[in-house]
Order: structure tokens, then sequence, then C-alpha cells
């Protein structure tokens, strides 16, 4: 019994000042978090040395896959209120003739990921409740010439929300052609100037370098 | 560590516990706080990403009715994006007759890459007044020696480009086979080296039969098709 009893003076770690720094950091990242949104494509920005943060709203943001696909997204203006998707997405039933209904007309609201159903599915994704077959009519928007409808989204976005900006968003290694197509598509529609929304990399030229 | 506390507890019996005010072990809340954190970390968009912003010239639907911009040769330089992250400049201009004329009349082509050997050296050398000016001017606000806000930095700097007219005319061109990230890297490279002049313009096809043959690749149906 005296054996044991010996070790018993183990040395003992005041876990409070521990816990006190743990809430804090924990407050800290609760409050400044900004969630991830999940994309349906995986894309890694290029590098650039512009300081300019993405703006928060008016934006719509062309997402261009690695493989060709293009995806979009539409924000809702500075104040949800305004709801600038559903009205997006009526004008778009209306040309192509397809009813939403008002739940499906939510659903595309709260959505918040980029979107990249042709139209004719639309009806389905947002009605599905199956992310399954969600990911599988998420094949990126329609943008050859015999069946524009990038071009449409970017018509009704603009009557809707006059103020709205085109982002780009691109992999480094998405080939030109699609991002050309996409610049010719926003071009038609008279939308000349652009966001393409890179990482930070610090890169500056001094002095002497120029000077040699 | 818990077990032998409790240990102690029942051994010390009555005298002890009257001592020590009640001791709670804190251990599982910090391991739930950990994976709290690690959790906010790994979801937490830390960095907002950052835009650049790129104004293209207004499209012209009706080429008949406006005329093509006139701007001096020897002041162009013309960059195309190849394949295989690799870059084609040439001086000047060439013309459609020029490239079918036999033989040839081409431009010299010079290949070169991203690195700040590369095309930033080739820029900065034709672009020197104006880089010079910009970087001087940066120098003296983070010295200290000229207090401004940032955004009449941004509109000094503007200005200088504005006025400048020295410096190269830009034009860059993306063969097809040219990726996001080098359409990003150039125009990267065109606010590094400040150049204040630059567009994006479409390549013409003899264009592209100029890298395809420098750059040894076989001519695509769409070129040859022309």
């Amino acid at each position: 019994m005296p054996k044991i009893k010996l070790p018993t003076q183990s040395p003992h770690i005041d876990m409070t000042p521990m816990v006190d720094l743990f809430s804090v950091v924990l407050i800290f990242l609760m409050l400044t978090t900004t969630m991830r949104q999940p994309e349906p494509a995986t894309v890694d920005t290029p590098f650039s040395i512009s300081e300019t943060p993405t703006p928060d709203f008016n934006m719509m943001t062309f997402l261009l896959a690695p493989d060709g696909k293009v995806f979009m997204n539409f924000d809702n203006g500075p104040d949800t209120i305004l709801a600038f998707r559903p009205k997006i997405l009526q004008e778009m039933g209306k040309r192509y003739e397809i009813e939403f209904t008002e739940a499906e007309l939510r659903f595309f609201q709260r959505y918040k990921s980029s979107i990249g159903v042709p139209i004719l599915q639309m009806k389905e994704f947002l009605s599905t409740n199956d992310n399954n077959v969600r990911n599988r009519l998420n094949v990126g928007v329609p943008l050859d010439s015999a069946d524009n409808q990038l071009a449409m989204w970017v018509l009704y976005a603009r009557q809707v929300n006059p103020n709205i900006q085109a982002c780009i968003k691109g992999d480094s290694e998405t080939e030109f052609a699609t991002v050309e197509k996409v610049l010719d598509i926003l071009q038609e529609k008279n939308v000349n100037r652009f966001n393409l929304i890179t990482s930070l990399e610090a890169a500056k030229i001094n002095l002497e370098e120029i000077q040699q | 560590m818990a077990e032998i506390i409790q240990e102690e507890k029942g051994k010390g019996g009555k005298r002890r516990a009257k001592k020590h005010p009640p001791h709670i072990d804190m251990t599982p809340m910090v391991d739930l706080m950990c994976l709290l954190i690690v959790f906010f970390m790994l979801t937490t968009a830390f960095s907002k990403s950052k835009i650049m912003e790129i104004i293209l010239p207004e499209k012209i639907k009706d080429p008949s009715k406006q005329e093509a911009p006139r701007i001096s040769a020897s002041r162009t330089l013309n960059i195309i994006l190849g394949p295989d992250g690799k870059i084609y400049t040439y001086p000047g201009s060439v013309k459609p007759e020029e490239y079918s004329a036999v033989p040839p009349i081409l431009p010299p082509l010079n290949e070169t890459d991203y690195s700040a050997d590369g095309i930033r050296k080739i820029m900065l050398d034709r672009n020197r007044t104006l880089a010079r000016r910009i970087a001087e001017f940066r120098q003296e606000v983070v010295s200290g020696k000229i207090t401004i806000s940032p955004d009449s930095v941004r509109s000094t700097i503007s200005k200088m480009k504005t006025d400048d007219d020295t410096g190269p005319i830009v034009l860059i061109k993306a063969y097809k086979k040219a990726n996001y990230g080098n359409f990003v890297d150039i125009l990267d490279e065109m606010n590094i080296c400040g150049i204040a002049r630059y567009t994006f313009v479409k390549i013409a096809w003899y264009e592209e039969r100029m890298v395809e043959l420098a750059a040894g690749v076989a001519p695509t149906a769409t070129a040859s098709a022309r």
C-alpha cells in the first residue's frame, strides 16, 4: 500500500487557463467564420498581386471548371429581401415556358453553391431531395450557339439587377477556349468589365531591378 | 489522471474534501473545444479571395461603321500566349497579305516564358521610364515622404499611366491551347510592370500558324480550313 500511495503526488495540471484560451479562440472563430461553400467542381484559382477584395454582393460568378464545364452563381444583392435569384429564375422559366412553384423558387433562392443545370432539368433539380440526383443533373450550363442558356441567364440577371458585376472564377488549368467562349457571351450581352477571382501572391519589383 | 484523483478522494476521506474546493475535471471540455476549433479552422474561408479587374474594349458589332483605332507599329508589342507555358512576342504588326506572300514576310518571333527573367524583363525594358516613375512614387509613399490615402495613390498611378506616351502598347493574344492561368499571369505581369496600355485581342489565323510553326505543333483543322 505505501508503495502505491507515493505516486499520488503526480503533478496535476490545471486545465483552466487552457480552457480559457480555447474559449477565446473558439468564440473568435465562430464570430468571424464564413463557411466555405462546397462547389460543384474543385477550382484552384491562379495567383495575382491584386489586393482588391471580392465584393460581397451584386455579383454573378462564373465557375470555369478544368474540364470545360461552366457553373454560375448569383448573389442576392445587399439585402436578401430584394430576392433577385427567384426573379431571375422566374424570367428564365417564362422564356422556356416552365412554371416554377413557390417551393422551387425558394429552394433556388436558398441554394448556396454554384449551379450548372440545363433549364429543362431545373425543375427536377429543385424538387428532388436526393443529393446524388442533384449532382447528376449539375452538368454545366449549356453555352453552345444552338441553345445558349448562359447568355439568357446573363441577360435576365442584368435585367433583374442592373448593378450586377461579372466575376470569373477559373481553374489555372482551364483551357482558354472555354474562357474565351464565356467572355464572348458576356461581351455579346454588353458586359465589358470583368473581375477575375484570384488568390493573393506578393510579387513586387524594386527600383534596382528597373535601373539595371 | 482522472482515476488517480478519484482514488485520492476516496482515501482522503472527509478531511481532504473540506480542505479543497470540489475539483472539476476539465479534460473532456478541453477535448471538445479542440475538436470544435479544428472544425472551425478547417471550414473557415480565412483569406477572402481577391479580384483582378479587366475591362475589355466594347465589341464592335458593325465593323463598317467604325474604323479600327490606329496605333503606331513601333510602340506595339504583341504577346501570344502559347501552349505549354510558353510566350511568343513580336514587335509591330503582321498583315495577312504579308503572311501569304511568297516568301512570307514574318517578324522575328521571340520565345520566352512567365518567369521574372522572361516576359517581365522584356516588358520592363520597354517600359522603363514609367515603371521607374511608379516605383519611385511607391517608394516615397512607403518611406513616408509623401503621406496620402491609398485611394489617391491609386489615382496618381493611373494618372501617370494616362500621361505616359513612351511605353509599349501591348496586345495580348491567346493561342487556344493556352490556359486560364496563363491569361491571369500575363495580366498580372502587366500590373507588376505598370504597363499603361494593354488590351486583349482575338488571335488572328496567321498568328496561330506562326505559333504552330514555332512550337512545332501540327496545324489544327480550324487553322488550315481558312
